[in-house]
């Protein structure tokens, strides 16, 4: 554990009944990092969330907070505040009481509190909201108190349980944009909880994927985006084309494959990353933006050609995604090209000839699933 | 004149036929509640003749009777004792009901129902039981001079700890039930919140939990306070004549002394006190 880090988890399991919620989940957080935890529901994030808060203990594992361990600490003696996804606001409070709760509860000197509910008021844009009532508030207010009341006193360690879950998307991406204002500004580490892929990656300095109580892979937003390492995070994360391939003898530091006994296509390894050894089953992925769409020959260098036919089209507005047949042996299994929206070809096109363009260097290969 | 009166009831809207719904319930209320008050408002007005007959002279001297010193003694006591009970009902209920709400688990429709079986008793069988158990010759005594414990027999029945057990006894549920009802609604989240920003259980409990549960209690007092003040039963039972209430000093008039014109009008000034008492609390939680 170095000097930078803050909360390290693991190997944390945990069960509710005979249901595994969490199996040997491990996470360490940095000072001042905007971790996510990012996954569909019933994945473990929340179950995660609420054991660094305190209000679950973990069946195994141990949750060490600033180099101490907390494990068997109840949630009123850890530095963390949550903000939690109904707000949970005190209703017979108004909204100075409800940010002045923590600091009663911490024993700041009244005249200190007095001094800084204005000031946290400030930060999430709700001046002059002192006196109101917490049922008189709209949603978004809420949520901007309930984010106050967190900040107010101070933690090392922000915990969001899907706050901005309950909102319109006009006001989803308004908040998201200031809660990375305020996470810059304020200097704390923040862990926040969504199955929004694209909120995870427009506000996290690193995401960890949950599939099934597991994290599937921990990394920066472009990392995880540009370098899937299972089908599940490649899926889940912009979607994804995953075919299957055999691995066949090649050069060093590439990867020679045959992807569905059809296409032969020469892939370079990362850095680090291990030669799957000749003879073996992989799966393969490529983006869909990857995906070049030609209705004539005009190949880009270095690029692997498809001979395929349009199976079908979507017009998104500013992109449109087009549907490719091209294997001979496997007809239903197709592939996903995004393009610009100029690219859409009307439906009476369907079933015309066109050519797939593909770099060898976005093709992916994914680890097994666990 | 007829739609007028209807609209007023309605709060100014206007009938419909919906509103036919409300009209079994309003025939009844008319019936068995509205004209009798009605009677009983005329009556205390009337003087009492010889042998309990009522003559139609109208006048004030029932209620100059009422605030005679001599009754003050028993208002006091019955104030004495709807208090006591109301408070020890709540101190006992309180915890109870905060049990059944957030701890009770799976046990909790069980003992709920385990809580209204005397409510369901019949009061008079309930109450005889407890003359069995704490009668000179009762169990009580009997499991407290076998232990050793007492020489003589205690004197239990008949005195303030028999009458304060009776009130409580058949009292509980109306506390524990409301307070039960306003506890259960609290989210679990409100609690969570306050354990995350700093509160122990005990502040947690005095901030959020009291505080947000105080509708509860306010309708456990009234359902408490209210029919308290009016027992008379328990009283006769368990209390014995020198501890009767106003319950018993207005039953008397009607059953004993047949001064029902004096019976009408304690009735009618312990309504008006209840109304009233309703009133300046509805008000009260208007401004507050």
């Amino acid at each position: 554990m170095t000097d930078e880090t803050l909360l390290e988890i693991g190997p944390v399991s945990k069960s509710f009944g005979e249901a595994p919620v969490l199996r040997e989940v491990s996470l360490t957080v940095r000072k001042g990092e905007f971790m996510t935890l990012l996954g569909p529901s019933g994945c473990g994030k929340t179950t995660t969330l609420r054991i660094i808060a305190g209000f679950e203990s973990p069946d195994s594992g141990r949750v060490r907070l600033a180099g101490a361990d907390v494990t068997d600490l109840p949630p009123y003696e850890r530095d963390v505040h949550t903000v939690f996804q109904h707000y949970a606001l005190f209703p017979h409070l108004d909204v100075a009481g409800n940010i002045a709760f923590g600091m009663r509860m911490d024993k700041v000197p009244p005249p200190e509190i007095a001094r800084r509910i204005p000031e946290a008021l400030a930060m999430v844009k709700l001046s002059g909201f002192e006196k109101r009532r917490v049922s008189s508030l709209s949603g978004g207010q809420m949520q901007r108190v309930a984010l106050a009341r967190a900040i107010a006193g101070k933690p090392s360690l922000l915990l969001l349980d899907e706050p901005l879950g309950a909102l319109d998307l006009k006001l989803r991406k308004e908040m998201q944009l200031e809660l990375k204002r305020l996470h810059r500004r304020l200097g704390f580490a923040f862990v926040y909880v969504t199955h929004d892929q694209e909120e995870a990656m427009t506000m996290s300095d690193r995401i960890a994927v949950f599939n099934k109580g597991r994290i599937e892979q921990i990394g920066a937003p472009s990392e995880i985006y540009e370098a899937p390492r299972t089908s599940f995070v490649a899926d889940f994360i912009g979607g994804a084309n995953v075919f299957s391939a055999k691995v066949l003898p090649g050069a060093e530091g590439r990867a020679h494959l045959l992807i569905e006994d059809e296409v032969e296509v020469d892939v370079p390894l990362d850095p680090g990353e291990s030669l799957p050894a000749p003879g073996r089953r992989v799966k393969v992925g490529i983006r869909p933006e990857r995906v070049r769409v030609y209705y004539k020959d005009e190949l880009p260098f270095g690029a692997l050609r498809l001979d395929a036919t349009i199976a079908d089209s979507i017009f998104l507005g500013d992109a449109c995604q087009i549907y490719l047949r091209f294997l001979k042996s496997a007809p239903d299994k197709l592939l996903t090209a995004l393009a610009g929206g100029d690219r859409y070809t009307m439906h009476d096109d369907l079933g015309v000839p066109a050519i797939a363009a593909i770099q060898p260097d976005d093709v992916y290969i994914l680890e097994e699933d666990a | 004149m007829l739609d007028r009166a209807l609209s007023w009831l309605l709060g100014g809207r206007r009938p419909t036929a919906s509103h036919l719904l409300l009209a079994p319930s309003a025939v009844w209320l008319t019936i068995f509640l509205l004209l009798p008050s009605a009677g009983l408002l005329a009556l205390s007005f009337a003087h009492n003749g010889p042998y309990g007959a009522v003559s139609w002279t109208l006048g004030l001297q029932n209620y100059r009777r009422a605030f005679n010193p001599e009754y003050v003694p028993v208002l006091l006591r019955t104030l004495v004792f709807s208090g006591g009970t109301t408070l020890i009902c709540l101190l006992l209920g309180y915890p109870l009901a905060y049990y059944l709400s957030f701890r009770a688990g799976r046990r909790r429709g069980a003992l709920i129902i385990a809580l209204m079986v005397p409510f369901w008793t019949s009061a008079l069988v309930a109450f005889y039981s407890w003359m069995i158990i704490l009668g000179r010759e009762g169990l009580l005594n009997a499991v407290l001079r076998r232990l050793g414990l007492v020489s003589a027999p205690l004197a239990l029945l008949y005195t303030p700890f028999s009458l304060f057990l009776g009130l409580v006894y058949f009292y509980l549920p109306f506390t524990v039930l409301p307070l039960y009802g306003s506890l259960e609604k609290i989210p679990r989240q409100y609690v969570e919140a306050a354990y995350d920003l700093g509160a122990g259980r005990w502040s947690a409990f005095r901030q959020v939990t009291l505080p947000l549960s105080m509708p509860g209690i306010v309708a456990a007092v009234l359902l408490t306070f209210v029919p308290c003040l009016g027992d008379f039963l328990t009283a006769e039972l368990l209390g014995g004549p020198r501890y009767y209430l106003v319950g018993n000093l207005i039953s008397n008039q009607f059953l004993m002394a047949q001064d029902w014109p004096f019976g009408a009008a304690l009735t009618c000034l312990l309504l008006a006190g209840l109304v009233g008492g309703l009133w300046l609390y509805r008000r009260w939680e208007a401004v507050a």
